[in-house]
């Protein structure tokens, strides 16, 4: 026993040049930013502004960041795996030994996952919400902060692996008897399992606080069916996170025990059973993707009607399927492995549960088809997304139905056809409702639109990227093609493979252009600017206010009437060509900012750290130090500031200055 | 151009005739069958629903002056209720497919034959396949062969981590777990040579876990069962604590003798019996013609 654990300069991967140099290059990144913002003395700005703001929307913001750079880090492994499956054929083993090239795909599906989708889903919920609820903050914004601290402070794990010892080798879900001490005895699997339960805490807080806020904390008159469906679908998903992630935190705690004390929950001797982890990741892993798919849907919903120029199409039975699937995607969870034998009763009542989830997703669909039906359509970027969504994710469905049918699912299960499928309702679902909800919300954020034409660009590559990238993997599904192969053995899969790999290559050509748009837009913000905060003729109560929206949303809290808040107040500002009389302003108390988030997540890490490496006194101290923070917070005197009547009505009268024009305008245009 | 068309059709047709869409028995032909009728009637479904969408999108465009503008046109009982109807029809029409067919192709379910199955045992082992032939008393590794026509009865279990046996051409798969025995029923009607692989990552080793199945006529089998016994590699104790050694890649082997309980020895995680029985050249073979 050392002082520093099993960690070692051979935990540096001086022999490998890939993770090394990757490595160097990410430190000297992270260090020039570092310089940079010291030099443009941006550092107290983003303490104040969004490390330690309890503001839902920044805290939004900062997730959304931290999905982009993750979104970055994911795909460079998607593209390594391709690269290597398009080399590695036949004779030649490519440029990835199977020791790294598990570890990549291992990463992928963990960070795309609980990096990238979660923290968009996740941000655009704390964006929006609130806003769409007519509120000022969350129930619970300190709790927010520290959420969002918790989950990059995973993220931060994850990407340590890749300079300090090694990531997991066992597929993102890390399955025993392989991510047991006995077939992986590294600190792979200990980096996975501490960085999800840190980040899991961070999650199930989030859960708590939306649940509560949803449930709780509303504008007047705005009763639960008058809610916004994004604000139904975010409810749905906190739900099944309440839900589901406990279970994930225990699944992980107890192979933590097997690993780290020698307990027998799911080792191959002394009484355990693997089978039973297979059954509790996927209590937790179904609903979950349910949790991403969930505020997805609600993201197209705000999208079609907005664009269409009309109200959503059958708002209650949008909101009844919604709770259907909710409720539904727990009872699925053993469709993940019909393999297992459990026999033809129990295979067919789940393969029928799960499809009976087609049924409300199916409703959505034509919901959607409907609120387009009879629409003055606009085709901006966000539409482009909902309808290349619609397009694609009921071929996602019927190949996710496929997979449902036990029979079928014999002969296509864990093969090149099921990655296919799963990625055509993540990246067709997640990460296309993702890309409509950036671009439909980054004006209300930042005040000014994102570049049009460069957007529909980047629409283009997902779009064609994606269909290049997974189609040839149904039919190598169909070949006998499973998946995680670091070696080909069949050369004749090569033209497929490269067509993946071409795929894979124009989508990160969109991920470029991402950023190449953000950058332009920024540049050209002059000409872009929102002056009206409601740029796109919004239909909820988030485009009432201006953008970027101040710290407390509302001046006065909106009074609700009728299912699309703000559409009704406009269309009645329009016809009468007045705004409703002013009201009496009051000072307004906000929480304030809190450093407890940001510390409470360093002591996290560093107890992670230590745990990954056995360094025990370090562990101990990491969780003093996490606890004591809290302790320091309970004993606060000051709980919130009080923004003074003056400033209030200062902003709220240059607001209606402002609606006023605005209403002027639309007025004559009608 | 033409060319181009007749090279992309002839693509499509091999494309189409593969892994398990060129089933080689009743089980892989009755699942193919399942996925062609299930895709077809969710086609029918899907295809009209695209079509409308980019229809719907396309008429009724900001420009378009002659489609009708309905800002307030947000519900239809009418609707709602075949927009319900649709999916709920064709999961209860699946939901039939499903029940039934998973009844019918339940891999522990022995299959329909009038001779009696050749019972092979299956381990999966770090990282290759063990098949033990306990009527004929013989092993083999990444090397299944099979008499034509005949069901096989696997018994399969894993001496390491999870894995799954999967030979495309003839149907279902099945994980491979330690500590467990699991069953599948599969059947061969064509012979030749078909592809087996895992389909459950197990490791470093894990692309190597490739195997051949060899499905021959039954006289040939018999032979082949008989050549295979004059194999000098023993599988007992010794045998199968050297065989156990991670390897991958490995070239197909044959063992002539095999400890009689070696399977349930495995599944018991036990020392394996350190014994082989002495040859028998005249037990008959189960699976051959008298």
């Amino acid at each position: 026993m050392t002082l520093f654990g099993r960690l070692t300069w051979s935990a540096i991967p001086f022999d490998q040049p890939i993770p090394l140099i990757t490595s160097l290059v990410v430190a000297l990144a992270l260090v020039g930013v570092a310089i940079w913002i010291t030099r443009i003395k941006a550092w107290p700005y983003l303490w104040h502004e969004y490390i330690t703001s309890t503001d839902h929307k920044k805290i939004g913001i900062m997730y959304i960041v931290l999905g982009l750079v993750m979104l970055v880090r994911g795909f460079a492994d998607a593209i390594m795996m391709r690269a290597q499956q398009s080399l590695a054929i036949g004779a030649s083993q490519g440029y990835l030994p199977p020791e790294h090239y598990n570890q990549i795909f291992t990463a992928h599906g963990t960070i795309m996952i609980f990096f990238v989708a979660m923290p968009f889903v996740i941000g655009f919920m704390n964006f929006v919400v609130p806003l769409q609820l007519g509120v000022r903050d969350v129930a619970f914004p300190t709790m927010n902060n520290v959420s969002f601290w918790l989950t990059a402070s995973g993220a931060l794990l994850v990407n340590l692996s890749l300079f300090l010892g090694e990531f997991a080798r066992t597929g993102w879900l890390g399955f025993p008897p392989l991510s047991e001490r006995a077939f992986s005895p590294g600190v792979g699997v200990d980096y996975y399992l501490v960085a999800l339960q840190i980040s899991g805490v961070g999650t199930v807080l989030t859960g708590v606080n939306f649940v509560t806020t949803i449930l709780k904390i509303r504008a007047p008159g705005m009763s639960y069916l008058r809610m916004p469906v994004f604000c139904w679908t975010s409810l749905a998903s906190n739900l099944l996170i309440i839900a589901a992630f406990p279970v994930l935190t225990v699944t992980l705690a107890l192979l933590m025990l097997d690993r780290y004390l020698g307990f027998h929950f799911f080792t191959n001797d002394g009484g355990g059973n693997s089978m039973l982890y297979m059954n509790l990741i996927w209590v937790w892993g179904h609903p979950e993707v349910y949790i991403l798919i969930l505020p997805a849907f609600g993201i197209y919903s705000e999208v079609v009607s907005t664009f269409s120029g009309k109200p959503l199409f059958g708002y209650r039975s949008m909101v009844f399927a919604t709770l259907a699937i909710c409720i539904i995607s727990f009872m699925v969870w053993l469709h993940h492995f019909f393999t297992m034998g459990a026999g033809a009763d129990v295979n067919a009542v789940f393969g029928i549960a799960s499809m009976i989830i087609g049924i409300p997703t199916g409703v959505k669909i034509y919901n959607w088809l409907f609120t387009i039906y009879g629409g003055r359509v606009r085709f901006n970027v966000p539409m482009y997304y909902a309808i290349g969504f619609m397009l694609t994710f009921v071929i996602g469905g019927l190949t996710g139905i496929l997979l449902a049918i036990p029979p079928v699912d014999f002969v296509v299960h864990n093969s090149l056809f099921l990655v296919a499928h799963f990625h055509q309702v993540i990246i067709g679902g997640v990460v296309f409702a993702v890309m409509a909800g950036y671009t439909y919300w980054f004006p209300k954020a930042f005040g000014f639109t994102l570049d049009e034409r460069i957007g529909k660009w980047i629409f283009w590559c997902w779009f064609i990227g994606f269909h290049l990238a997974f189609m040839p993997l149904y039919v190598l599904g169909f070949w006998g093609a499973t998946r995680r192969m670091q070696h080909i053995s069949d050369p004749t899969w090569a033209p497929l493979l490269n067509v993946a790999f071409v795929g894979a290559a124009i989508i990160g050509l969109g991920i470029a252009l991402t950023v190449v748009q953000l950058l332009y837009s920024i540049k050209t913000r002059e000409r872009r600017r929102d002056i009206t905060g409601d740029p796109w003729d919004g239909r909820t109560l988030e485009w009432l206010t201006l953008s970027p929206p101040p710290h407390y949303n509302f001046a006065v809290l909106p009074d609700v009437h009728g299912e699309e808040a703000y559409w009704t107040r406009k269309q009645t500002a329009i016809k009468e060509d007045r705004l409703i009389d002013e009201p009496n302003y009051q000072p307004i108390e906000m929480p304030l900012n809190t450093p407890v988030g940001v510390i409470c997540a360093f002591f996290a890490s560093v107890c992670g750290f230590a745990l990954i490496w056995y360094i025990w006194w370090l562990a101990i101290l990491g969780l003093i130090g996490a606890f004591a923070i809290f302790v320091w917070y309970a004993w606060r005197d000051e709980h919130e500031h009080v923004i003074p009547v003056e400033e209030v009505r200062a902003n709220a009268r240059e607001r209606r200055r402002i609606r006023m024009e605005h209403l002027h305008t639309l007025s004559q245009s009608t | 151009m033409r060319r181009f068309c007749i090279a992309a059709a002839s693509l499509l047709v091999a494309g189409c005739n593969r892994g398990i869409l060129d089933p080689v028995g009743p089980v892989g032909a009755a699942e193919k069958q399942i996925l062609i009728n299930s895709t077809a009637i969710m086609l029918a479904i899907i295809v009209p629903t695209m079509i409308a969408t980019i229809a719907f999108a396309f008429w009724f465009r900001r420009g378009n002056s002659k489609a009708t503008y309905r800002p307030d046109w947000e519900y239809s009982g009418a609707i709602e209720m075949v927009v319900w109807a649709i999916p709920a029809l064709t999961v209860m029409l699946l939901g039939g497919i499903a029940w039934i067919g998973s009844h019918d192709l339940e891999p522990s379910k022995s299959l329909k034959s009038a001779s009696p199955p050749l019972n092979v045992e299956v381990v999966s082992l770090d990282w290759k396949w063990l098949f033990i032939y306990p009527d004929q008393g013989i092993a083999t590794v990444n090397q299944l062969v099979i008499p034509a026509g005949t069901p096989v009865s696997f018994h399969l279990t894993s001496a390491t981590v999870w894995n799954a046996f999967w030979v495309p051409q003839m149907g279902s798969m099945i994980y491979t777990m330690p500590r467990m025995a699991t069953r599948l029923n599969l059947q061969a009607d064509r012979q030749g040579a078909f592809n087996g692989l895992s389909g459950h990552f197990s490791g470093d080793g894990f692309p190597g876990m490739q195997f051949q199945v060899q499905s021959l006529p039954a006289d040939q089998f018999a032979m082949w069962a008989q050549a295979a016994r004059g194999s000098d590699l023993k599988l007992d104790g010794a045998g199968y604590a050297q065989l156990s050694k991670p390897s991958s890649y490995v070239k197909p082997m044959t063992y002539g003798a095999v400890a009689p309980g070696l399977f349930d020895a495995i599944v018991a995680d036990r020392a394996p019996p350190n014994t082989v029985p002495a040859p028998q050249h005249n037990k008959p073979v189960p699976g051959s013609k008298p």
